[in-house]
């Protein structure tokens, strides 16, 4: 066994090790650095963890924290199961197919602060038709002072900004499965429920997880839609993590608490999105096969 | 159980048919009789898979009636006909078990669960999917997942029959052999009618007692492998089946006979006198390679013909040679002599079949 170790290969990953040294390496380790230091002017001290112990006992940070989860837990569980039945409504095909597919994409084109601009006018009790319809209906809606009728409308926005993209995804994934299984689901006599729960759900699951991830990373970072709409508000009722960051960073050129801040929100985004990968992946496994050990 | 009976049928995916070349089936009538093992047999796009749709009722046909003994089934949506059918490509349900798929069709019309199991295991007994019962059937490899779509249709006690849409298409040579012969265990067992769609003629006669001939939206012959091969009734089915196909000269009726170029070819009186009798001018004569005639030395009643090539395939030869301008093919037996550049060769009458418009005159002396 006199195996000739050749490593001049590993001089072939170097052009891509440096690609991604500047894209991502690079600008995340200075942050790291941030994170670990007190920097006042030009004198800088080195305090370890310190920042990070502050940042997790930081009442502020940890209830925006909640929010957060509570926010996109609440989108994800309306616009998946609503995506995939809009999909499931959608046209196959014609003319009518097109138009609701441009129908249904037009609300992701439209940018961020403008979603947020658009359904603050929308909202507003004097112009606004939705405001205006709602307080006709005789509720006093007012996103700006109470907390519930603002976090509902951010939802209803979010829903409204995103659910297309899910609708989507499904869509073409739903294009994608080979007539023969619906045909041999009629021969096989199979429910309509049946054919959705054993053919069109699971021929589905590689679409959703990419719908589900990018959902909740997106949704995790939302920033410019409720900054433009409650500016945060009523109190910090809908301030979430990124615009907390954001205050801090910015506004209160807290340099080293803000870093630690961004580490600890970047790993928990890694986090549950590896959870939501490794859960769905799971699914799909084969138990018995497992258990039996290759029987 | 069932005889299915085609009435009048045909059927067209244009909404304004023109000419008959826009229908897919064109009027035919049919009947597949209760018990028989048929395969449907024809070149792809002449319409094979249309017509076993509209069988199970995925299609509806747009003229004529499918009737089932003697109820008209064209409204019967598939769940309503007690139709099994196996596709091309194997359809499973990939979150269940293999155990799961076979209950599927039996789960669906709320088969008490008792019943389910042994019926189940039943089917897996004979497909040999016993041991794969308890195993996710999308990791299953592509002619065990076959074998379980053929389950799903086995399972059901009340299937009046089961069609086929070339349903080993994905599968292994060695392996096709061993499900064909699955497949006839299984017909034997059950007495299903079972139609079985290919455009394989090896499978074909394999597989079926009767095999219809389909080319251009027409079933042009319904018969057994060896009526196919002795008396093809349609051209189409004498250059399709066989290998090679069969051989066609276009002739002439003259006051001598009928004749190729300027070379008679003796033929049967009837034969003659039906030829005489048509109007057409589109007579053609058909003899298969294995029924031509080759001499081994020059004599009176054979043809001398030049020798185009020579193609030894292991146990036979295959002679091609010039008759007249017309190539034409002759099988040769492994221990025949080899003529070398001039053969002498004769059609025997009774091999000798005339077509008159692409289809065979019969004549009542066989």
């Amino acid at each position: 066994m006199n195996k000739v170790e050749n490593n001049k290969a590993w001089f072939l990953v170097l052009p891509m090790l440096v690609l991604v040294a500047f894209s991502a390496i690079i600008p995340l380790m200075t942050v790291v650095n941030y994170s670990v230091q007190d920097i006042l002017g030009r004198s800088a001290f080195f305090v370890g963890s310190e920042w990070f112990v502050q940042t997790l006992n930081d009442s502020r940070l940890q209830s925006a924290l909640m929010r957060q989860f509570a926010f996109s837990f609440t989108i994800l569980a309306i616009q998946v199961p609503l995506g995939i039945a809009i999909a499931l409504l959608m046209p196959k095909k014609g003319w009518q197919a097109s138009a609701v597919l441009i129908l249904i994409t037009l609300p992701l084109l439209v940018p961020w602060n403008v979603v947020g601009s658009m359904w603050q006018i929308f909202t507003r009790g004097d112009i606004g038709l939705m405001g205006y319809g709602i307080r006709q209906l005789g509720y006093p809606y007012n996103i700006t002072r109470n907390a519930t009728d603002a976090w509902v409308t951010i939802i209803i926005m979010d829903v409204w900004h995103w659910t297309p993209l899910i609708a989507l995804l499904c869509y073409s994934g739903l294009r994608a499965i080979p007539e023969a299984y619906y045909q041999a689901a009629r021969i096989d006599r199979a429910s309509k429920w049946a054919v959705f729960r054993y053919i069109q759900l699971p021929k589905l699951t590689n679409v959703l997880v990419i719908g589900v991830l990018l959902r909740f990373m997106h949704s995790f970072m939302i920033y410019a839609e409720p900054f433009v709409l409650t500016g945060g508000g009523p109190g910090s009722s809908t301030t979430f993590l990124s615009q907390t960051l954001a205050t801090m960073a910015i506004g209160q050129q807290d340099l080293g608490p803000s870093a630690a801040f961004s580490i600890i929100y970047f790993l928990i985004i890694l986090a549950v999105s590896y959870v939501f990968y490794v859960t769905i992946m799971n699914m799909q496994k084969d138990k018995a096969e497992n258990n039996a050990g290759g029987a | 159980m069932a005889e299915i009976r085609l009435r009048s049928l045909a059927h067209t995916y244009e909404k304004d048919p023109q000419s008959p070349e826009d229908y897919a089936i064109r009027e035919m009538e049919h009947v597949w009789h209760q018990g028989g093992a048929y395969a449907l047999l024809g070149p792809s796009g002449c319409g094979k898979s249309t017509m076993l749709n509209i069988i199970s009722g995925l299609l509806e046909p747009s003229h004529g009636e499918v009737i089932f003994d003697t109820r008209i089934v064209n409204e019967l949506s598939p769940q309503e006909r007690n139709i099994a059918q196996v596709f091309q490509f194997p359809v499973i349900y990939d979150t269940m078990t293999v155990f799961d798929n076979l209950a599927f069709p039996l789960r669906n019309i709320k088969t008490p669960e008792h019943l389910v199991k042994p019926r189940v295991h039943e089917v897996a007994d004979i497909l040999e999917l016993t041991p794969l019962l308890k195993r996710k059937a999308k990791n299953l490899s592509a002619d065990e997942k076959q074998k379980v779509s053929m389950g799903r249709g086995l399972v059901r006690d009340d299937v009046s029959a089961i069609l086929f849409d070339e349903p080993l298409t994905v599968i292994d040579p060695q392996l096709k052999w061993k499900l064909r012969r699955k497949l006839k265990q299984i017909h034997e067992q059950f007495n299903i009618t079972m139609i079985y769609v290919t455009h394989d003629q090896l499978e074909a006669s394999t597989f079926a007692e009767k095999i219809a001939v389909m080319y251009e939206g027409q079933i042009v012959q319904f018969g057994t492998p060896r009526e196919l091969f002795e008396k093809p009734a349609h051209t189409f089915v004498g250059f399709f089946i066989g290998s090679p196909g069969m051989n066609f000269l276009d002739i002439e009726v003259t006051d001598q006979g009928l004749r190729y170029g300027d070379i008679t070819i003796p033929v049967s009186e009837k034969r003659l006198a039906a030829a005489r009798a048509s109007s057409s001018d589109n007579i053609r004569l058909g003899i298969r390679p294995e029924f031509i005639h080759v001499w081994d030395d020059r004599n009176s009643e054979a043809f001398e013909v030049r020798v185009k090539d020579m193609e030894d395939l292991g146990t036979y030869r295959i002679m091609t040679f010039w008759f007249g301008d017309a190539l034409m093919k002759a099988r040769l037996h492994e221990d025949q002599r080899i003529p070398q550049k001039k053969a002498y060769i004769s059609f025997p009458e009774q091999w000798l079949n005339v077509y008159i418009d692409e289809f065979r005159v019969e004549v009542d002396d066989e």
